[in-house]
């Protein structure tokens, strides 16, 4: 990546970053990168990641950035935020993060509209240790955990998020579904969740991602599976509240 | 100043409610929480008092979310505290142990109740492993064991300034009996007694060692064993400089004792009444009451030995798990002679305590 690319927030120290060639965290960090510089909050953002390959973000930036544990970034950034208001807090997952171990926290988060920024990275596998089944798995997907492919019978479906916080979030919080097959529009979608977040309300980005490392893939297969299998049953976009309609 | 004049009083009130305006006065900013039994009244007082004072509450969705939030506002420069017990005990080790390797100063009050598992609402000290070895770390962690409704006020305060000045994660260890029970107090202005305002600041920016650039990024991960061995290594020396200042102990008795009495909170209490009511009869038995149980204050455990014979009694409401600590530290004194008063889960009284003593010195 040229230093003209570089996003302006990126720590130079910290580059070349920790990813595997082809995976979609960069991406995804360079949408958000560009998305922080534009807004200019550069002096007001507190970055926190999770365990996972989101790990390896924890120097990524020139503001604060924080590793916490396997699932519980949002709540430290639900504290944070408490405390310290005027802070803009990111908080940084994987697909296993928030939708498994952490669900609680990212439900209970878009309950209570908490003015904080939730992006997850969903590479529909557990990727730090070494491609198991995560929620977001595709039916038929071969993991180490479904070696002969996802079974909806054994395992159930695979876990559709902003969809999912829909249903509880509050209506004027933000939730959308990105992909790293177009940064520009995933750095667009990421702005508005901060955006969301200075005018006081609950945001979460989920971004699709690549893993060829865990797929065990080539270039042209892993974009394959991103913009065809992954992008058909996970369509990108905005995703509108439903909750309050009722009321 | 109308806040001194305020403070400045007796009170009557419950163990919980102590610990709340003890938060307060001591100038603590927010409390994350939920709920159990039997530390309730801790989150309801906060969330009643707090509020006109500008202060924060939060009922989390678990343990976990109120201790992860706990540390969220803590590296946001806040003086915070949590309250658990039990089950709740168990949840707030995954928090701990971040907190731990991140000289976090976090602050947890726990009210024992029986275990393990859900068991009762009531009363124990079985979480004392917990609070003290609980994580999967070394225990760098500093825990008060309180014995009346003073303590649990005196050492509320102390907890938030141990815990910014030392930056280790610090408990104030109470339990059901302590909590819900009603008994007078003095309360008073902390500042008055040397506690002014908590040495709080922004986690971010700080300045650890000499020479260090300011905090920016922070981890609790390693790639490497060395990384992680140098860097727990320095918690580790830090941890064994700062136990002499530290710990706490009590004593009563004096030298040509026959028998030590070591019991810690409020069974200490009762052992305390029972030496006592014992020496006044003429009985030469001593008493030992650790209020640090982590640092445990061992060189003094061993001068208290030295003045009682080697002869042990430990009481305790759980199964050898004070006498485990007490077994450590005298261990490089010499060979003891114990006795013990287990009972877990279970209240001891002083005439339950004086009966195993008159039987120990017969025997
Ligand atoms: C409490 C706990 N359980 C399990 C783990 C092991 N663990 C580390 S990373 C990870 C999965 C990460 O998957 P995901 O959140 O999808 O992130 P990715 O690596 O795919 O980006 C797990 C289970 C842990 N660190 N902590
Ligand atoms: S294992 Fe997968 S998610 Fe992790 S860094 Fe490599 S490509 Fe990225
Ligand atoms: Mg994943």
């Amino acid at each position: 990546m040229s230093e003209l690319s570089m996003p302006r927030c990126w720590n130079r120290e910290s580059k070349p970053h920790r990813f595997c060639p082809g995976c979609g965290h960069g991406l995804v960090l360079k949408a958000l990168g560009l998305a922080i510089d534009e807004l200019g909050l550069e002096e007001r953002v507190v970055f926190a990641c999770d365990i996972g390959c989101s790990l390896l973000a924890w120097d990524f930036f020139t503001f604060p950035c924080l590793q916490t544990h396997h699932g519980r970034t949002i709540p430290v950034m639900v504290g944070l935020k408490r405390a310290r208001p005027e802070l803009v807090a990111v908080a940084y997952m994987g697909d296993g993060g928030g939708y498994a171990i952490g669900l609680q926290h990212l439900v209970s988060a878009a309950l209570r509209d908490d003015p904080i920024t939730a992006v997850l990275v969903n590479n529909t596998v557990y990727a730090m240790t070494g491609g198991q089944m995560a929620p977001t798995t595709l039916l038929g997907q071969k993991t180490e955990t479904t070696p002969f492919g996802r079974d909806e019978a054994e395992t159930g479906r695979p876990f559709k998020g902003p969809e999912t916080l829909s249903a509880v979030a509050h209506p004027q919080a933000y939730l959308a579904r990105g992909t790293v097959a177009q940064v520009l529009r995933l750095k667009n979608e990421l702005k508005r969740g901060l955006e969301r977040q200075l005018q006081g309300h609950f945001a979460f980005i989920e971004a699709l991602s690549t893993c060829p490392t865990n797929w065990r893939t080539n270039a042209a297969a892993t974009w394959a599976f991103l913009e065809q299998d992954m992008s058909s049953f996970y369509r990108p976009g905005e995703v509108a509240v439903m909750a309050g309609k009722e009321d | 100043m109308a806040k001194a004049a305020e403070l400045e009083s007796r009170a009557f009130i419950t163990g919980n409610e102590v610990v709340a305006r003890a938060a307060l006065a001591a100038g603590a900013d927010c409390m994350f929480g939920y709920p159990i039994t039997p530390q309730n009244e801790i989150m309801h007082h906060w969330r009643r008092l707090a509020p006109q004072q500008g202060r924060l509450f939060m009922q989390t969705e678990d343990e976990l979310s109120a201790g992860f939030a706990t540390i969220g506002a803590v590296i946001g420069g806040k003086a915070c505290f949590s309250a658990t017990a039990g089950p709740g005990t168990v949840l707030f080790q995954e928090p701990l142990s971040m907190a731990e390797m991140m000289r976090l100063p976090v602050v947890v009050v726990v009210q024992q109740r029986g275990g393990p598992s859900t068991a009762t609402v009531i009363y124990s000290q079985q979480e004392l492993n917990l609070v003290c070895f609980g994580g999967n770390g070394e225990g760098l962690r500093l825990v008060y064991s309180t014995g009346s409704h003073q303590e649990l006020y005196d050492y509320t305060i102390k907890a938030f300034h141990m815990a910014w000045r030392y930056r280790f994660p610090t408990f104030v260890l109470g339990d059901g009996y302590q909590a819900k029970m009603r008994e007078p107090l003095q309360l008073y202005d902390p500042a008055e007694r040397g506690f002014g305002p908590i040495p709080k600041e922004p986690i971010f920016g700080s300045v650890r060692g000499e020479g260090e650039k300011p905090l920016l990024h922070l981890r609790n991960s390693f790639s490497v064993e060395e990384e992680l061995s140098e860097v727990l290594g320095r918690h580790l020396e830090d941890y064994a400089r700062a136990a002499p200042e530290l710990v706490e102990h009590e004593f009563l008795g004096g030298a040509g004792g026959e028998l030590l009495v070591v019991a810690h909170g409020i069974v200490g209490r009762a052992a305390r009444q029972a030496v006592r009511e014992l020496r006044a009869a003429g009985r030469r038995v001593n008493f030992f009451r650790p209020i640090t149980l982590r640092p445990f204050p061992e060189e003094a455990l061993r001068q208290a030995l030295e003045m009682s014979g080697g002869a042990v009694l430990v009481a305790e409401s759980a199964q050898g798990q004070l006498g485990k600590l007490v077994r450590l530290a005298a261990a490089e004194w010499g060979r003891p002679r114990y006795r013990t008063l287990y009972r877990p889960g279970v209240g001891i009284t002083a005439e339950d305590i004086a009966a195993e003593i008159e039987e120990a010195i017969l025997a």
